[in-house]
């Protein structure tokens, strides 16, 4: 793993420690007594603080994700090289849209 | 298996690296769950309902192990690797297990 690669990969886990934790125990807090969508989106709807946790979650999902697959596929598997890391590209805008697009979906 | 495949050490980045995949195969399908709130709350109803199986239950334990284990395993390999931690690996990994567990039985008893 180049040196650029390696540095986001701990910067975003760092920021994903920080952010999973709070999810986590939002999950837990939130099952209680089951799942609605009026539950979710009333603790989300118009609060900007989650908009913002979700969508630093989101980045730094989309960024820590691909590093950490293209890892994993490079040892396991002879793919390598130029359309793997497109591959991961794509898989990285992919995680990114999808994300924020669910952020912004809860908060609107 | 190789020795070095009995290292608690090597448990540990199997484990954190099988948790990590199944995230990432996981992520892509929860933000398109969420997305259907953009058609409404009656849509994210539809589906929290539809999905209300023990089947799918089971499987949402284990992404909230999968998560908890992936956190403990990648706080373990920054402390080992930012904070010169000298680690006792195997307290280490039964730390992470005991966590990622605890995680998932809070998860379960408040879904019950």
């Amino acid at each position: 793993m180049s040196g650029a690669l390696f540095i986001a990969q701990r910067a975003s886990a760092v920021v994903l420690a920080v952010t999973a934790a709070v999810h986590l125990a939002t999950i837990i807090y939130a099952v209680r007594g089951g799942l609605t969508a009026g539950e979710i989106l009333a603790r989300t709807h118009h609060n900007v603080w989650f908009l913002a946790l979700y969508a630093l979650f989101v980045v730094a999902v989309a960024i820590h994700a691909p590093i950490g697959l293209r890892n994993v596929v490079r040892e396991w598997t002879i793919w390598r090289g130029r359309s793997l890391d497109a591959a991961l590209a794509v898989f990285a805008v992919l995680l990114l849209a999808l994300g924020l697009r669910a952020s912004v979906a809860v908060f609107l | 298996m190789r020795a070095g495949h009995r290292q608690p050490g090597f448990v540990a980045a199997l484990l954190h690296r099988l948790s990590g995949v199944a995230l990432a195969i996981f992520l892509p399908l929860h933000f398109l769950a969420l997305g259907t709130a953009l058609r409404g709350a009656s849509a994210l109803d539809s589906f929290l309902a539809a999905t209300n199986t023990p089947a799918v239950k089971a499987a949402e334990f284990a992404v909230v192990v999968a998560l908890a284990m992936h956190m403990a395993f990648g706080l373990r390999v920054l402390a080992i690797e930012f904070l010169a931690v000298r680690e006792r690996t195997l307290a280490a990994v039964s730390v992470s297990l005991a966590a990622a567990l605890a995680v998932g039985l809070l998860f379960l008893l408040n879904v019950a």
